[in-house]
């Protein structure tokens, strides 16, 4: 029996298969209901020291289409962080005012410690190059309900798998399901060589790849990336990379694919991924983005106990 | 008479069969510089299982188990015998815990241990070779990465 019941959600890793499956399944559910009262009197408490747009917006839009309210904040700024406040005191402080807390922070592994210290749920929403988990259920939904199936599909990640915290998330959770994997990156913006040796463990068939040529036609899904700006402590070093990958219409035509490839996208997209793509079938990013609303009223409803 | 490289003790604990190259490492770890009474350190000392080992005597000092098993993140071929009137009267191996608790270091600089005033820990992945895994960063770190705090 599958139980999320005041569980905290911090790493895919602390997931099994079953479980993975069983969120799909409840997030299907939420997806065909229409606005419900399940968490009325609840408060959810939105602490975001890192900027967001989807994953702050799409939990407070499902903590609300639940009956539910939401505090917090969207910026390190405005908190007590600002005065030198220690991240323990401040969640032993914010626990007292709500029932359950969705955490952003830059620091990796800030999201366990809150778990740590609150005695109430901690969601992680991203902390640093680490975790972010439900993005990870978000992009395995977003594959079971285009693709029909999560088992032995063969996926090509693309861009930034040094510091892309939802590669490493969602390769772990496809390591259940018997998936191939390709990383093509620029050779300064590879999977780290611990992740590899984690997945080599898992008996993941991984190839490492610069480029898209020759593969491309075995992919079932590509899962693209923003290379990310702020995690690049020297401006040079990020200037050789940008746009070193730019995903078109024409480039996938010309690298060739199969017919119902599938494209994802965590979103924001910068440069590495041009807007000829949007119109076509292979493009589910923006459904993708939706789906970040059933999946976290799911995560909410079954963390908070109000559905199994 | 057997003749020994480094004095012997009349109460206390040796360790001994420390890959020679740790033995200072040990030292610092068990913080013998704190130590009030004798405390010999013999390095690349013949042996015949490691070649070179090292080995540490400290007088008035009785090691346990628990001790003992954070000298096996640095030293895992190490043994400690404790010593009662120049006779050894105990001896065990070291073993490496599932859970480091305070010993090392994350040597992730992101990682919210290095940033905020907690106790470090690792949950042992794997023991020969040593990976460490962050319980916060969840990095995994093998026998190069280990700094001790």
């Amino acid at each position: 029996m599958v139980r999320f019941k005041q569980r905290d959600i911090i790493s895919i890793r602390h997931f099994n298969k079953e479980e993975l499956l069983c969120i799909l399944d409840l997030a299907k559910q939420m997806e065909q209901m229409d606005n419900t009262e399940l968490l009325k009197g609840k408060v959810l408490a939105s602490l975001f020291f890192e900027p967001s747009t989807r994953t702050r917006l799409s939990f407070e839009s499902s903590m609300k289409r639940l009956g539910g309210s939401v505090i917090g904040f969207a910026e390190s700024g405005v908190s007590s962080a600002a005065k030198g406040e220690s991240l323990s005191d401040s969640i032993k402080i914010v626990e007292g005012y709500c029932d359950i807390i969705v955490l952003r922070h830059y620091l990796e592994g800030s999201a366990q410690l809150a778990a740590d210290v609150a005695t109430i749920p901690v969601i992680n929403a991203g902390d640093g190059a680490n975790q972010h988990p439900t993005q990870t259920f978000l992009d395995l939904y977003t594959i079971q309900k285009t693709k029909g199936t999560l088992e032995g599909l063969t996926i090509g990640f693309l861009g930034d798998l040094k510091y892309g915290r939802t590669v490493h998330s969602l390769a772990y959770a496809l390591s259940h399901f018997g998936a191939e994997m390709y990383f093509v990156s620029p050779p300064s913006l590879q999977l780290p060589n611990d992740f590899i040796d984690v997945l080599k463990d898992r008996k993941v068939k991984c190839h490492e790849n610069e480029s898209l040529r020759g593969i491309s036609r075995r992919l079932d899904v590509i899962y693209c990336t923003r290379i990310q700006k702020e995690r690049f402590a020297d401006p040079v070093e990020f200037e050789k990379v940008r746009g070193i990958y730019r995903l078109s219409r024409a480039m996938l035509e010309e690298v060739g694919i199969k017919n119902d490839l599938k494209v994802l996208h965590p979103l924001p997209r910068v440069d590495e991924m041009d807007d000829s793509l949007d119109a076509t079938d292979f493009a589910v990013y923006f459904h993708q983005a939706r789906n970040g609303v059933p999946v976290r009223k799911a995560i909410l409803a079954a963390v908070l106990g109000a559905i199994a | 008479m057997k003749h020994l490289d480094v004095a012997a003790i009349k109460d206390g604990s040796v360790i001994d069969h420390i890959d020679s190259k740790s033995t200072l490492k040990v030292a610092d770890l068990l913080q013998i510089q704190n130590e009030e009474q004798v405390v010999l350190v013999g390095i690349n000392l013949t042996s015949k299982f490691l070649k070179k080992k090292g080995i540490i005597k400290i007088e008035g000092k009785i090691i346990d188990q628990k001790e003992a098993n954070k000298i096996a993140l640095i030293a895992p071929n190490a043994t400690v015998n404790i010593i009662k009137d120049y006779e050894v009267v105990k001896k065990f191996n070291t073993v490496i815990p599932e859970i480091i608790d305070g010993i090392v270091k994350c040597f992730n600089p992101n990682c919210v241990s290095n940033h905020n005033n907690i106790k470090t820990k690792q949950h042992v992945v794997n023991k020969n070779p040593i990976r460490l895994q962050c319980h916060y960063c969840e990095r995994i770190m093998g026998a190069k990465d280990i700094v001790l705090i």
